[in-house]
């Protein structure tokens, strides 16, 4: 059933495949960081073609690759490629499929996986296509989540920032409503959850919206922050009074439940000052950290199918 | 004009009636056939006709001219449940519903822009139908949802 599994959009996988995988990135977690004695993967090469570059994605797939004991080879960037020279994504696919046991893919175009895939007899990972999906950033969201506050039902979950052109948040919410949640989606009016996602989770699950991250803090497990970026506004004194708002305040955090946690899909700005770093529900350094087992545990289902 | 006049006075001889549209879709449906800059083709184009089945609905009559299956789905996309009837000699030949597909491939382009299908030259954009009611489809690939306005506006 895994075996040679792509794996393209987070609504490809069912709840139970999803906690498949969280089980097996649990076992994975000891291995992250010292590597895998068996090395199961000993006699597989995965390929990274990062069409864009996103050093955390790609570095944290090789590691994961290299933890089980396979090698990795790629691009992280276009220079001196065939793509600079005008190859077509298809063709690069093609080739690179002889090349390797199994594809992960960053690209700029919305389906890019999603081709490559009909193109490859190996599995392909999507490492991020342009604003569409990232599958794997959402699988150790969850894991996170369950990892850190236990069984992802019946958890209260916010979403704060920008919550328009946000994928990370698109992308979870919607793997979110699948199981038993409450979503809280607390933004200024200009960055609020496009209408057709609030509509589809709608259909599931209790949704919130609000612009007062003070009325619901206390409602929360889990607060995951996303940073609002200074280009989305024309009026930089917007901007300001709006970022304002949802910086991540010690006294707000103490409102919280005592379980509360803090997410972010990282990078930062100032959304998350350094003061609350120390604080125990501060945990998007050890989400971030948890992309290696989380990867780990899907190189191994995909290529091993076991 | 009631529906049994209308079909009495405006027989053709061959070619094409499209009966069922839902109101106001008929100008549409010709400007998706493109036949309205096609003067090799006369057609005869009827609106806000009292029907049984729908209340009001539009007709259209397109001499000499049947349609192939491709043109077919494309109504089907902005006028599902329309009646069409090939007519060859003044005889019916054929009369069926059209309906949609589950998968809509290769008459219309994705919406979105930044859409692999609409990079890639050689791929031809397919969609699965997600409602008829209001009429909604999802790109295979970059999983846009498009719904009736912007359907009408990607068909190629």
């Amino acid at each position: 059933m895994w075996l040679n599994r792509d794996i393209v959009s987070i609504g490809d996988f069912s709840v139970e495949e999803i906690m498949e995988i969280i089980e097996r990135a649990n076992k994975m977690v000891p291995y992250a960081s010292s590597g895998h004695p068996a090395r199961p993967l000993s006699d597989k090469i995965v390929a990274t073609l990062f069409y864009e570059p996103s050093t955390r994605t790609r570095l944290s797939f090789e590691s994961a690759t290299m933890r089980l004991g396979g090698k990795v080879l790629g691009f992280g960037s276009l220079e001196g490629s065939s793509v600079a020279k005008g190859e077509t994504l298809s063709d690069t696919i093609r080739i690179v499929n002889s090349y390797s046991d199994a594809i992960v893919l960053r690209h700029p175009s919305e389906g890019a996986a999603r081709l490559a895939s009909e193109f490859a007899d190996v599995p392909v990972i999507n490492a991020g296509d342009g604003a569409g999906q990232h599958p794997t950033q959402t699988i150790l969201d969850i894991f996170t989540i369950w990892k850190e506050v236990g069984p992802v039902n019946g958890k209260s979950i916010g979403f704060v920032g920008d919550l328009k052109y946000g994928r990370t948040v698109h992308s979870l919410s919607k793997a979110l409503s699948m199981f038993d949640v409450s979503l809280f989606f607390i933004s200024p009016e200009e960055l609020r959850i496009p209408k057709h996602i609030k509509k589809d989770i709608e259909r599931r699950v209790p949704v919130k919206e609000t612009k007062n991250l003070d009325e619901v803090i206390e409602a929360l497990d889990v607060l995951y922050v996303t940073r609002i970026q200074k280009e989305r506004f024309p009026d930089l004194e917007e901007y300001k009074r709006v970022a304002g708002i949802y910086v991540i305040k010690p006294s707000l955090i103490s409102r919280g439940r005592k379980n509360l946690i803090v997410m972010h899909p990282l990078p930062r700005v100032d959304e998350i000052p350094s003061e609350i770093d120390n604080l125990p529900q501060a945990k998007y350094f050890k989400q971030a950290s948890y992309g290696v087992p989380v990867r780990m545990a899907i190189l191994d289902l995909i290529l091993r199918g076991e | 004009m009631t529906e049994e006049k209308m079909l009495k006075v405006e027989k053709i001889r061959r070619g094409t009636v499209i009966d069922h549209i839902p109101v106001g879709r008929a100008f549409k449906v010709l400007k998706i056939l493109k036949i309205s800059s096609d003067p090799g083709v006369t057609v005869s184009v009827a609106i806000h006709v009292k029907s049984k089945k729908m209340g009001l609905k539009d007709v259209l009559k397109i001499e000499d001219r049947i349609l192939d299956s491709s043109e077919l789905n494309k109504i089907a996309l902005i006028a599902e449940g329309a009646t069409i009837t090939i007519v060859e000699d003044y005889d019916v030949i054929k009369k069926f519903v059209v309906k949609l597909p589950d998968i809509i491939t290769g008459i219309l382009k994705c919406s979105n822009s930044r859409c692999v299908s609409n990079v890639e030259g050689s791929i031809k954009p397919s969609f699965t139908l997600i409602s008829k009611n209001p009429l909604t489809i999802k790109c295979h690939y970059c999983e846009r949802e498009m719904e009736t306005d912007e359907i009408m506006e990607s068909i190629s």
